[in-house]
């Protein structure tokens, strides 16, 4: 199967690309992209996708997405799930380990990769548990986890509460070079908080939680990321003052990268107006001083990555009085558009908008896609830049329904999205690849 | 948006204090001033909900609110009955919603609500038969508008004109209902100055933004004041190191008669009710010529029919309108 992407705008960070090329794609690989009329006539294509007026770009890689909500009974499976992934653009997911049951042992990686392969659109990626059962008592068996193919290793939700233990589980992450995905948070400070501690809280009587709950843990974590020598991650911190933190390890050369969410880079504690449990959240949907402070802090790239945080839930899980409803937002379709959005509103420029969604996440996992050159996995994305559309939670293909983002107006729509040199989604259907 | 007001302005629900106007607020206690008279009359009824349907839902412990607010559904003769939900029964808002749908399909009017949680009046008044009426009978630490109407009652019996007032809370306002509530109606009434008196540990997150003055020393705090309204201190406080002990915040916020000599000599003393003797105020205060503690209780069903009887009107205002 030989596939050709004609007429495209390819923007690729990685090699810099930015102009109109066409992409040749032979089985699983990009085998040339080349400037328009320079087309090689030996290649014939079995396909030509037309991309005129339309962006090419690698396909996007989400380091947190949950393909499932926190109870069986709710519909989300890893087929619907990649169906929304990849209607979203995205060709490599990254699940965290608070699985049921957790990723903790290789047999369950194994079982996500059989199930992966029997029904997924997408590129499914997992990150290990650091300790058995994410108990935060015992380290898991990290090396067999790593051999089993785990990119990274992480105690999700639940941080350790011990420091040792975590310092030990760092050290021992270390040796044997698995990256350490972190959730900043302090339980003690979080407790049973449920919104940023602020003005929302104090008006509307819900518990907070602090600043301090996410900066102690950056604070603590960056002290032992020094002393161990771990690679870690931050995941979607939601502090402007983390940022500066993280920004002061990154100036010592700690090897320290962090990401954030579309919901924290554009809603703020305000947001939760009468408490709207769409916009129930962990970490917390924060100051307006915080939001900008996030965006400054991936414009200056001390944050490199987006991630959706996708959590899909049924509709029973916001239906409720806020602090009773489960947080989590449904993420993998909206990634695209608004990441995009930052760049419409003038918040972060083109090419570091598909950076922080392409090679910056693909360096963070590790990972050889992210990029558009020959010999690279033919994963790609191609949108419209100037498509209209509103944001309809009843149409999103994930079973979850819960995006505080109805309603919104949305200028950049997928039209096709490529997987290993195979059009899983074209125009509003996803394909199935297996038979 | 004010999801608790008809289209033509008038009170369908009563859910928090917030984002309501002046004349509303003088509308509740106009009214309650004439439902206070029929407490002295032989036959303490008038027929104004004859035929209605009142549902007390009570998902959390209440003794004085639950009752008053009987009485009231009673002296304006409507059906009352009153269900004591625990919420360990309804733990999650699927059943809360199905036991609100059950209720609906008995063809109530009114739904007065207590609930733990913040915000869950306002998530039924959002999910239940546009007939029905949610009244706000507490929900955690949010609202407890009803309680802070009969104080605003209370306080004009005695002071008249509330912007000439100053009037001090002292206690727990992190945890408290009805403080955010009277400071919203002591706000929206113009009063002069509202000072908020706690240690750090019992207040929320920037307390400014409620438009308060903030003390933590109640000699301070307490100096020429027109109104003191003390709150009630939780037992289960000293767990979770907010304070030390019961003595000490008595040492130091509870109202004695010696502190309450630093307010104007005309000074009133509130508090909502049940009242911790020796914890956040001193017996020979709630018991002394100043205190106004009981009143606040007697107001509290004509307020209550006030609220009740505005809002049935304003249902059926709305369901006789064409839109």
């Amino acid at each position: 199967m030989k596939l050709k992407i004609s007429n495209g705008h390819v923007i690729d960070p990685a090699s810099q690309i930015d102009g109109l090329h066409d992409i040749l794609i032979a089985e699983d690989k990009i085998v040339a992209v080349v400037p328009i009329g320079a087309t090689n006539t030996d290649f014939v294509p079995d396909q030509i996708i037309d991309a005129s007026d339309l962006i090419v770009c690698p396909g996007l890689i989400d380091l947190c997405a949950r393909l499932h909500g926190p109870s069986q009974k709710q519909g989300a499976t890893i087929a619907s799930e990649t169906v929304a992934a990849v209607k979203g653009g995205i060709t490599t997911l990254c699940i965290p380990p608070d699985t049921s049951p957790v990723i903790d042992t290789p047999a369950v990686i194994e079982y996500i990769e059989d199930q992966g392969e029997k029904s997924a659109l997408s590129k499914l990626l997992v990150v290990g548990a650091i300790t058995q059962n994410i108990e935060g008592n015992l380290l898991s068996e990290m090396a067999a986890l790593k051999d089993a193919g785990c990119v990274g290793i992480s105690n999700a939700l639940a941080p350790l509460k011990n420091s040792l233990i975590q310092q030990r589980a760092m050290e021992y992450a270390a040796s044997i070079g698995l990256t350490v995905f972190i959730n900043a948070i302090e339980s003690s400070l979080q407790a049973k908080g449920c919104v940023h501690e602020g003005s929302i809280s104090t008006r509307l009587g819900l518990a907070g939680i602090p600043e301090t709950a996410e900066t102690i843990a950056v604070a603590r974590d960056l002290l032992l990321i020094e002393q161990t020598g771990v690679c870690a991650h931050f995941c979607h911190i939601s502090t402007s003052r983390a940022v500066e933190m993280i920004a002061i390890a990154q100036q010592k050369g700690l090897p320290v990268t962090a990401d954030v969410t579309p919901h924290h880079l554009h809603l703020a504690e305000h947001d939760i107006g009468n408490y709207d449990a769409l916009c129930h959240v962990i970490p917390p949907l924060r100051s307006i001083r915080d939001r900008e402070g996030l965006q400054q802090g991936l414009r200056s790239g001390i944050i490199s990555a987006i991630s959706s945080d996708h959590r899909p839930l049924d509709d029973d899980a916001k239906l409720g009085p806020f602090a009773e409803t489960i947080p989590g937002i449904s993420g993998l379709e909206t990634l695209l558009s608004l990441t995009m959005k930052l760049v419409d509103d003038e918040i972060l420029p083109l090419q570091q908008a598909i950076a922080s969604l392409t090679i910056n996440p693909a360096n963070i996992l590790g990972i050889d896609t992210g990029r558009i050159s020959a010999g690279a996995p033919a994963d790609l994305c191609i949108f419209n830049p100037n498509a209209h559309y509103e944001c309809e939670p009843d149409k999103t293909l994930s079973a979850g329904k819960n995006t505080p983002f109805g309603s919104w107006l949305f200028t950049n729509e997928v039209s096709h999205t490529i997987v290993n040199g195979k059009i899983v989604y074209q125009q509003g259907v996803a394909q199935s690849n297996h038979p | 948006m004010n999801n608790q007001l008809t289209d033509s302005g008038r009170l369908r629900h009563f859910l928090t204090i917030e984002g309501l106007k002046q004349p509303l607020l003088t509308e509740i206690m106009d009214r309650a001033e004439q439902f206070s008279s029929i407490s002295h009359q032989q036959v303490k009824k008038v027929p104004l909900l004859r035929g209605k349907t009142i549902v007390n839902l009570f998902f959390e412990n209440s003794t004085r609110t639950r009752t008053t607010f009987e009485l009231a559904a009673k002296r304006l003769s409507a059906d009352v009955i009153t269900l004591n939900i625990s919420t360990s029964a309804t733990s999650k808002g699927e059943s809360l919603l199905d036991t609100l749908h059950n209720l609906e399909a008995m063809h109530s009017d009114m739904f007065i609500v207590r609930h733990s949680e913040s915000g869950a009046a306002e998530f039924i008044a959002q999910h239940v038969a546009p007939h029905i009426s949610v009244i706000n009978a507490g929900d955690g630490c949010h609202a407890h508008p009803t309680q802070a109407m009969l104080d605003m009652f209370t306080i004009r019996r005695h002071k008249q004109h509330f912007p000439d007032l100053c009037i001090a809370i002292v206690g727990d306002i992190l945890h408290s209902r009805v403080a955010r509530s009277q400071i919203q109606a002591l706000a929206t009434l113009g009063v002069g100055e509202i000072r908020v008196i706690a240690p750090k540990t019992l207040l929320p997150a920037d307390p400014r933004t409620l438009g308060v003055h903030v003390f933590h020393d109640m000699d301070e705090g307490l100096q020429d004041v027109d109104v003191v309204i003390t709150l009630r201190l939780q037992n289960e406080r000293m767990q979770g190191a907010l304070l030390p002990s019961a003595r000490e915040y008595f040492h130091n916020y509870g109202l004695t008669q010696e502190k309450l000599n630093l307010a104007k000599p005309d000074a009133i003393v509130m508090h909502p009710g049940p009242i911790n003797r020796g914890v956040e105020i001193a017996s020979n205060v709630a018991d002394g010529p100043q205190s106004v503690i009981l009143e606040q209780v007697t107001h509290g069903i004509a307020v209550r029919m006030a609220v009740m009887s505005m809002a049935m009107g304003a249902q059926a205002e709305q369901q006789e309108s064409p839109a």
